[in-house]
């Protein structure tokens, strides 16, 4: 690494204060905020707050419905970040092998990246409509009488799928290009060297891909935990009701439909502490097994 | 006894190139042949199509009697050591080179003994738990080696193996990889562009140009009697003389500027032909004699223990190659060609007469 002298030591400083000011501003700054409301019970009008201490926490932590989120949001968070990794890494085996008109079949996969969250659930919506969902009448003809938005497991399905479909993408392009950064002749000596392609999968390739999958099991952690707000927004038409919903939509619904600031400080607080936990624990444990060339 | 039969192997790809024409030539056993050509002479292709990662358009390839042309890769008892190197960069030296032996079932106690062998005949004892990063270009050589010999297979495949090196290094591996395979007695297959690998490690070369088979011989016959201009040119360095000269078939040909010589050899056809003459087999005199000719130098490269004169007979450019003893002649000198040996190629075709 090139290393620079300053003459002056405070530029250094001056060139990184932009960078500085958008993380204070944006993520320190409120976060301090929801700490700080996380310990009052605020005024649904705004006219003052009172300090309660824990209360707020030890309302949440008892509340079985909150529980049952959290609950739903493990399983909802496994599941979105095991099948769209899986899902995008097969795509990606797949087309990395095809050499007739890949370009075509790269771009038709990549493409679903390029839709917003919003419209993404809206057309996942569309798809599990009651009326005219083709995924409705697909089940249908299985004998299984779906119905998205009124029975909860039924939701919980088309949340999911639709959260994978939109992270699918994502993945692709990054496992792709990873496996297309795998040198042609450590393939072809594996070939040489073991006869079952799936052996040569597990044993040469995937732990070439793994700065690349570890890369991206931190991205859909997050996007599982958080960026699928729209998704799950756009899927319980912005009244969960009895639907299944994510922390983070409890966080919204308590804050902004709710007006409970203090709750829901408390609840993005602990979301904060799980999000930390997890990365900690990420880098500590799993990157371990991660080989970078 | 046949090693491996390739009877008229081809290679034609989809987008209708033909990267090599019909090919055919056996390897005995425990022979290493070296297949040498310029870049695109298709000699990579038929060392891929050896290795089973390129697939044969036609034609049979037999590996110890058995015809392959279908078999997988892991299955053809083969090992090949690519040009750069191909090791496994996540795992150990070790690792690298029982890789092979576990996914063909060897016991643990066979892989430890085969590796620590190899590591032992390569000097690689005390490198075996690091990763390939943590070596030099030289010690992924021996690891990519090792990883071939470990599995004491039916044939060694080489892919330019020693292109990434450098000078120095190349010629030190060039002695020890031609060591191995005499102690370890495993038919090779060797590419190359360099022709000092190709003359110095081959029991017998293939020349290969455009697809096809130029000459199949040892390095003398290949040095001495090229079969074609392009073998006289691409063996050597400096490369073969060669010369634009008519035959008239008088037992003369005659070069530009009112020169002749005695013909090499007698054909029936009269024509244009080019005259071959190596650089180290001219004889270069300072005052004429009697059939010498005049040879203007223009420059002396002067690299030790040799001496190269760069100039030109009748107008065309003409080497020799003279010890560093030999005077350094003012202006033109004599050479002196009788008992060189010149070799006649056809001037149309390139084909020696």
């Amino acid at each position: 690494m090139k290393r620079v002298q300053f003459n002056r030591p405070l530029l250094p400083y001056l060139l990184i204060l932009p960078q500085m000011a958008v993380i204070v501003i944006f993520f320190y700054w409120p976060s301090a905020q929801a700490i700080q409301s996380s310990f009052y019970i605020e005024d649904p009008f705004g006219f003052g707050a009172t300090f309660v201490g824990m209360a707020n926490y030890q309302d949440i932590l008892s509340s079985r419905e909150y529980l049952k989120i959290a609950n739903f949001t493990v399983v909802f968070t496994f599941l979105v970040t095991f099948l769209s990794l899986a899902i995008g890494l097969l795509l990606a085996v797949k087309a990395d092998k095809v050499i007739r008109g890949s370009s075509a079949y790269k771009t038709l996969l990549i493409s679903v990246y390029a839709v917003a969250p919003p419209v993404a659930g809206l057309i996942g919506v569309m798809f599990f409509d009651q009326h005219i969902g083709p995924f409705v009448d697909l089940a249908a003809w299985f004998g299984w009488d779906m119905r998205v938005g009124i029975d909860y497991w039924d939701t919980a399905i088309a949340m999911i799928t639709i959260s994978v479909w939109k992270q699918i993408p994502y993945n692709f392009i990054f496992f792709l290009s990873g496996l297309q950064g795998i040198p042609v002749s450590v393939v072809e000596a594996a070939a040489i060297d073991c006869r079952s392609p799936v052996r040569r999968f597990w044993t040469v390739v995937l732990p070439l891909l793994s700065p690349t999958a570890f890369f991206l099991l931190i991205i859909n952690m997050t996007y599982a935990l958080f960026d699928t707000f729209g998704i799950i927004d756009t899927t319980v038409k912005d009244k969960a009701a009895n639907n299944p919903i994510t922390l983070v939509y409890k966080v919204y619904m308590d804050g902004f439909r709710g007006n409970d600031i203090g709750g829901s400080s408390a609840q993005s607080v602990i979301l904060m502490l799980v999000v930390f936990v997890l990365t900690v624990f990420q880098f500590r444990f799993i990157e371990r097994r991660v080989h970078y060339t | 006894m046949k090693q491996v039969t390739l009877s008229n192997v081809s290679k034609t790809y989809p987008n209708g190139v033909t990267a090599v024409h019909p090919t055919s030539f056996d390897i005995e056993k425990g022979e290493f042949l070296v297949l040498v050509g310029p870049s695109g002479c298709g000699k990579s292709t038929i060392l891929r199509m050896i290795a089973g990662l390129e697939s044969i358009t036609e034609g049979d390839l037999d590996i110890a009697g058995k015809r392959v042309n279908d078999v997988e890769p892991a299955l053809r008892d083969i090992a090949m050591v690519f040009q750069n190197y191909a090791l496994y960069p996540h795992m150990t030296v070790f690792n690298n080179m029982a890789y092979g032996l576990r996914n063909r079932g060897t016991s643990k106690a066979g892989i430890d003994k085969a590796v620590r062998d190899a590591a032992s005949m390569l000097n690689l004892g005390e490198f075996l738990d690091r990763k390939p990063s943590q070596l030099s270009g030289g010690q992924r050589q021996r690891v990519a080696m090792g990883r071939a010999i470990v599995r004491n297979p039916a044939l060694f495949l080489f892919d330019e193996p020693l292109s990434n090196l450098d000078a120095k290094l190349r010629g030190q591996m060039r002695i020890e990889i031609r060591a191995l395979q005499r102690r370890l007695g495993v038919t090779s297959v060797y590419v190359t562009h360099d022709q000092v690998e190709a003359m110095t490690m081959a029991d017998r070369i293939v020349v290969l140009n455009a697809g096809r088979i130029e000459q199949i011989g040892t390095p003398s016959e290949i040095y001495h009697q090229p079969r074609s201009t392009f073998v006289a040119s691409f063996m050597g360095a400096p490369p073969m003389n060669l010369i634009d000269a008519d035959y008239r078939g008088n037992g003369r040909v005659y070069l530009a500027g009112g020169m002749d010589l005695p013909a090499p050899v007698e054909t029936g056809r009269p024509g244009a032909v080019k005259i071959g003459v190596r650089p180290e087999s001219a004889r270069m005199v300072e005052t004429e004699t009697a059939g010498a000719l005049p040879f203007a130098i223009d420059h002396v490269e002067e690299l030790g223990a040799i001496r190269l004169f760069h100039g030109t007979l009748g107008g065309q450019p003409f080497t020799v190659h003279t010890s560093h003893e030999h005077a350094v002649p003012e202006g033109t000198a004599w050479l002196d060609l009788r008992s060189s040996t010149v070799l006649m190629f056809d001037g149309a075709t390139g084909a020696r007469l």
